[in-house]
């Protein structure tokens, strides 16, 4: 479903971001990147929702090249993909409801499908009393739970999650995991970013881990080892 | 298709709820310009009027010499209105002339006693009005070298031609002057318009930039902003004709004062449809262009 090949980044002239990539993620798949911190996951995803073009290589999604899509055509791409940006990325002038309600609007759902969809995913992450509220109103684990909820509520194929148990403590980062085993056995892809040793090896899942920009490590259960 | 403009209408009056300052910016500068075109286009209609009173004004009178008969006048007459530069040429008899003289003097007692006793010294003269201001020269020309010349006691162009250049000079002044104001008056308040509105728009870069990462497709996230671009424009509209229409009643009777022949209001009048028409287009077009390029930088991702 998602293949990566051969992908190569670089912004500065004398390092790459990404070197010589290439996996392949199936369909139903839950996989996780582990890396440290600049070892270029967040670049990964960011290639695949063509928020950056590779230096080298392609990006396939659904046998598609993904950097071959007309840029007036790419929302269709990013309404199949949820993604939880690590910082976030709410409209900061919008309520935690229409933050939520924004990815259904776009796709042109009914009044009262929103409303019940947005309820539903409120009550998942526990930010019923917030409805009302503006991001900056939030603490920063609660802005993480509503980029979770966003990245949820439309019901996309695949999640990419870029660490978003971040900024949770031990009781709700728990909570998402659960949740995102709880989509994955719904049938999403889902693919975990994070450098949480605890989840890793809780979750026994497939793991690449990343050094440097490369893959050094590809597991089918994965165990954190850097 | 129908939830999608719904969606836009709802997205736009959040916009302009939340964006409240910038849009009153947008609309105040928007209605600065259509204010700023319209009544530079009606300036010149004003100062078109005041120069074809003044061109109606000019003429040259060719003097006949007494006792030439009405027959030579004719042809003379004849002659000179197959000019190519001669508009419209007024036979006046010295007759008619004399009682000309006598309508514009006829309190004056003793100039018309003395007319009396010298019976009717006037000549009878043709009045020629050209089609353009340097055919007068032209004309006088033409007479200097005709057969007929020795018919003529003398063409008051000599006399005149210091007054009919100034006054060609000072309209065609005029009308270079108005050409430059409204060029340079034009672009400073487009430039102004243009700076306004990418400010206004500058803080939406980071929420359009999200809205394209989410899914939102390029119309969805710019129809708002063209709709709160035309409304904009719309109330800046409403706002420049009533600001200009208020301007022309009060200042109407400052201007009788300086330009008799000139009302102001009913110029504005005659010209309301075309004012109406100028300041619509300016209006929503710029609201709406100035939103289309404000956005279109941003939807890159
Ligand atoms: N826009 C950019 N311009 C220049 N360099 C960049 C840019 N984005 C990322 N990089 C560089 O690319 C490398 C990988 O960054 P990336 O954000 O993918 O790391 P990460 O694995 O997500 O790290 P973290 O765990 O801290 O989020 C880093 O060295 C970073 O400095
Ligand atoms: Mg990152």
């Amino acid at each position: 479903m998602i293949q990566f090949n051969k992908v190569t980044k670089i912004f500065s002239p004398n390092s790459a971001a990404l070197e010589n990539i290439s996996f392949k993620i199936n369909e139903t798949e839950f996989v996780s990147i582990v890396g440290k911190s600049g070892a270029g996951k967040t670049t990964l995803f960011k290639l695949l929702l063509v928020e950056e073009t590779p230096t080298k290589g392609k990006v396939f999604f659904e046998n598609q090249d993904v950097h071959k899509i007309n840029r007036s055509q790419l929302y269709k791409l990013r309404r199949k993909i949820g993604m939880v940006f690590q910082d976030y990325k709410l409209l900061p002038s919008n309520t935690v409801y229409e933050n939520i309600a924004y990815v259904m609007k776009v796709i042109g759902a009914s009044d009262e499908d929103i409303h019940r969809s947005v309820s539903k995913v409120l009550e998942i992450v526990g930010l019923e009393e917030k409805v009302h509220n503006f991001p900056r109103e939030l603490s920063i684990g609660q802005r993480q739970r509503v980029a979770i909820a966003r990245a949820l509520v439309h019901r996309p194929k695949v999640i990419l999650a870029d660490e978003p148990t971040g900024n949770l403590d031990p009781y709700h980062t728990s909570e998402i995991i659960q949740l995102l085993l709880k989509i994955h056995d719904l049938g999403t892809t889902v693919i975990l970013a994070t450098h949480n040793k605890e989840i890793i090896n809780s979750l026994e899942k497939r793991t690449i881990t990343l050094e440097n920009g490369k893959v050094i490590r590809d597991d089918k259960k994965g165990r954190f080892i850097l | 298709m129908f939830i999608s403009i719904k969606r836009i209408f709802q997205i736009a009056i959040m916009i302009l709820k939340r964006q409240g300052l910038a849009t009153f910016a947008m609309i105040f500068v928007i209605a600065i310009t259509c204010l700023q075109v319209s009544s530079m286009f009606l300036l010149g209609k004003i100062s078109q009027s005041l120069i074809l009173d003044l061109e109606e004004k000019v003429d040259i009178s060719v003097y006949l010499k007494m006792g030439t008969s009405e027959e030579d006048i004719f042809s003379i007459k004849e002659k000179l209105s197959q000019a190519p530069q001669v508009k419209k040429i007024e036979y006046v008899s010295s007759e008619e002339a004399r009682e000309i003289f006598i309508e514009r003097h006829k309190d004056d007692l003793l100039l018309m006693e003395s007319l009396v006793q010298v019976g009717n010294p006037f000549l009878a003269s043709l009045n020629i009005k050209a089609f353009m201001p340097d055919h007068y020269e032209e004309i006088a020309n033409l007479l200097e070298n005709s057969s007929f010349r020795d018919l003529v006691e003398k063409v008051d162009y000599y006399q005149r031609k210091p007054v009919i250049e100034r006054i060609f000079a000072i309209t065609s002044g005029i009308n270079k002057a108005l050409l430059f104001l409204s060029l340079v008056l034009g672009s400073l308040t487009i430039l102004i318009t243009f700076n306004t509105i990418r400010l206004a728009t500058y803080s939406l870069r980071e929420e359009i930039e999200i809205e394209r990462l989410v899914g939102a497709s390029d119309w969805f996230i710019r129809g708002p902003f063209l709709l709160q671009g035309g409304i904009s424009g719309l109330l800046a509209f409403l706002i420049s004709l009533s600001i200009l229409s208020l301007a022309c009643f009060f200042l109407t009777p400052q201007l009788k004062a300086l330009f008799p022949d000139l009302s102001l209001f009913s110029c504005f009048g005659e010209n309301f449809f075309s004012i109406l028409l100028i300041q619509f287009l300016t209006g929503t077009g710029l609201g709406v262009f100035s939103s289309f390029i404000a956005t279109r930088k941003y939807l890159k991702i």
